[in-house]
């Protein structure tokens, strides 16, 4: 039908899947290297974002347009985007010490990666080697996203609703945690709050600077009002209003 | 609707069977679109924001100004390149290039046009169709948001890396509404591939109204309305225009993840956003105003969605969405970005929700035909709109009269003068009235003026 299906004949590898493989098979490569070796954030996750839209590509090689197409929607424009978001929140320059804390782990954790990777690659070349892929022309038969769709929703529906509901009840416990819901009652709009200011028994202008006076430096001293008294809302909360007592005041009889 | 017409439609079997060179062009043709829709885009919206605002716009370089962006494209180019302190040099120069790369790959499922004929070749005017195209014109967009976050990112500076926040949170957000809405479109037309949806939109059926036979309107803008209006919403949020452009919103955050941004890096930023503003109203077209297809009177003309005709529908279908760009622009005030949010969050998604539980509810009934589907949700719709229009709006309360308010208000308020409290004039102050001796000039024969 189109490029997928003739891409999937099964058994030959044709010239431009190969062609594509061998380009974008040491970009992946190269991309996973450069996410563990980089030393920025950011960068780790750029090179992440080069090997998932490698992976992207190499799914529609292989006859899957749509999951192909859904990896780099999902896992590179959503997922890595938000990844993105958190990275950039924490900080430009923050970039990983050098220091191991562990004596000699980056040796070993090379070797065995090295080690796991031959493992698990000598394996599946050894067991697919001259296989040849059997069904794609079936599972292709109406169209890519048909033929999964058929499967998701018959097959697989109680799996597939599953799944969404385990998400849906992540996300949403999320939400529960993180929200803080304020009630009708509690919130309170620009008009209610102007009339509680202009109330009777509420002085709806600034308050009264601290009374620094010649005698005296200190924030703490109270405001003078008009008739005398002291007046209390010019001191903040925590200092208590003090006064001097006479014997403060009186001439301590050094200037004589 | 003649065979002969109906063999113009291209399904996914005519792809992929061009010779090289006839591939090449098809390429060369939808990047230089994209370029000249862009030295077009920028003069056209200058102008008509210049007329919505009464004032002429550029019109000095060239005819009515057409070379003005040119001019300016130029001028940008001999400009210094500012590669800032703090910046991450790489990232930084890759940036724009990933905008403009994903704005432009997106032209490349665009259908033209039908079936024509070059040089001897039988070949459908667009690039290329896969499958998915759909979900490829997605994938682009998703990705050119990386151009914008990572462009204030590498900048190094506050109000960039603000913008690239801003920006990632908004196209995130704004990519759901969007997703949601195309589901409609592939309900209705069974198929992502572009030239399948253009296909689709044709063949309308035709309806018989009082004796008369009318060909009901195959186009999703209108059997799809809520999706039409949620996609284009989308899509304005998405492309980073005004009212929706806080990435780069100049009274908050200067301009934005551009702010340090100069020269030919600051030009690329800018012809990836024309691109792709021109890109989707493209994929608007496409998908909702029924692609390269003529709109119903020319349909008339038998010749009309054959040929290279249809091209020319397509570009004034692109035109006119781009026209509203610039009128969305030139109306509406930027809206604050918790405003932003509920919009997306909270009515576009649970509105599309909706929508496509309704819709598939109908298609789910099998044995009912288009035409009673269409009157079955058509007059509800059609009733609905009209007491919308038409409902008696909700009476005021009287305001309060001042007397009310001044009985009404709480005991130990300040007290009041009088309501009907007369000020008697001060007996000191005496009213001075300035006389003045009559203007004594009579009108001569000079009337210049002075």
């Amino acid at each position: 039908m189109t490029t997928s299906t003739v891409l999937a004949a099964a058994g030959a590898v044709s010239g431009g899947e190969e062609v594509t493989f061998w380009i974008l098979g040491p970009l992946a490569l190269i991309g996973a290297i450069g996410m563990v070796a980089a030393r920025n954030a950011v960068h780790s996750a750029l090179w992440l974002v080069l090997t998932m839209l490698c992976l992207g590509v190499f799914y529609v090689l292989q006859a899957g347009p749509f999951i192909g197409m859904v990896q780099i929607i999902v896992y590179t424009g959503a997922i890595m985007m938000l990844f993105l978001f958190v990275l950039m929140l924490v900080g430009r320059d923050s970039t990983d010490s050098l220091i191991e804390t562990l004596r000699g782990q980056r040796v070993a954790a090379i070797v065995l990666g090295l080690g796991f990777a031959g493992l698990v690659g000598g394996a599946l070349y050894r067991a697919l080697e001259g296989t040849t892929a059997v069904g794609l022309e079936q599972a292709n038969a109406e169209g890519n996203v048909q033929g999964i769709a058929r499967l998701l929703f018959t097959k697989y529906v109680f799996a597939f609703e599953l799944t969404s509901a385990l998400l849906i009840t992540a996300a949403v416990g999320a939400m529960v945690l993180a929200h803080i819901e304020r009630r009708k009652q509690d919130k309170v709009d620009q008009v209610s709050t102007m009339r509680a200011r202009f109330a009777p028994g509420n002085y709806p202008g600034p308050k009264p600077g601290p009374g620094v006076f010649a005698t005296s430096s200190s924030v703490a001293t109270p405001a003078r009002l008009p008739d005398g008294r002291l007046s209390e809302r010019s001191t903040p909360e925590i200092l208590p209003v003090r006064e001097l007592t006479a014997q403060e005041t009186t001439l301590k009889g050094t200037d004589s | 609707m003649t065979p002969s017409i109906l063999a113009q439609d291209p399904t996914l079997a005519d792809f992929g069977r061009d010779p090289w060179w006839l591939v090449l062009g098809k390429i060369v043709f939808a990047f230089a679109f994209g370029l000249l829709a862009t030295l077009l885009g920028v003069w056209f919206e200058r102008r008509v924001v210049g007329y919505m605002q009464v004032r002429p716009g550029p019109n000095q370089v060239g005819p009515f100004g057409l070379l003005q962006t040119l001019a300016d494209g130029l001028k940008m180019a001999f400009k210094e390149d500012i590669l800032p302190k703090a910046a991450d040099k790489v990232v930084y120069f890759f940036a724009p290039t990933i905008s403009v790369i994903c704005a432009v790959t997106a032209l490349s499922v665009v259908p033209f046009g039908p079936m024509v004929s070059i040089f001897g070749h039988h070949t459908p005017l667009q690039v290329t169709d896969v499958p998915v195209a759909v979900l490829l014109l997605l994938a682009c967009s998703s990705m050119g948001v990386y151009g914008v976050v990572l462009g204030g990112w590498a900048s190094g500076s506050t109000y960039p890396l603000l913008g690239g926040l801003r920006s990632s949170a908004q196209m995130i957000s704004y990519e759901v509404a969007m997703g949601l809405s195309i589901v409609a479109v592939f309900m209705t037309a069974g198929t992502m591939s572009t030239s399948g949806i253009v296909a689709a939109q044709g063949d309308g059926t035709e309806l018989t109204i009082f004796g008369q036979t009318v060909p009901a309107p195959g186009w999703y803008a209108i059997l799809l309305l809520p999706s039409f209006i949620i996609f284009f919403i989308a899509t304005v949020g998405e492309t980073n225009r005004a009212p929706f452009d806080l990435p780069e919103a100049e009274s908050e955050l200067v301009a934005g993840f551009m702010t340090e941004y100069s020269s030919l890096k600051f030009a690329l930023f800018m012809l990836s956003e024309y691109v792709a503003m021109v890109t989707m109203s493209a994929v608007t077209t496409t998908l909702f105003l029924g692609g390269w297809r003529a709109p119903w009177p020319i349909t008339i003309w038998e010749g009309a969605n054959s040929g290279w005709w249809p091209m020319l529908w397509f570009f004034g279908k692109v035109i006119a969405l781009v026209f509203v760009f610039v009128w969305l622009r030139g109306t509406l005030p930027r809206l604050r970005y918790d405003q932003f949010m509920r919009l997306g969050w909270k009515v576009l998604l649970p509105i599309n929700l909706v929508w496509i539980l309704v819709l598939s509810g109908l298609r789910s009934i099998e044995d009912w035909d288009t035409r009673g589907k269409m009157i079955a949700v058509g007059i509800p719709a059609g009733i609905l709109l009209i007491a919308t229009i038409f409902w008696p709006s909700r009476r005021p309360k009287p305001k309060p009269t001042t007397q009310e308010q001044v009985d009404n208000r709480p005991h130990g308020s300040f007290p009041l003068p009088p309501m009907d409290l007369q000020v008697p004039p001060s007996p000191r102050i005496t009213r001075v009235v300035a006389e003045r001796e009559p203007a004594n000039i009579v009108a001569g024969s000079d009337s210049r003026e002075v």
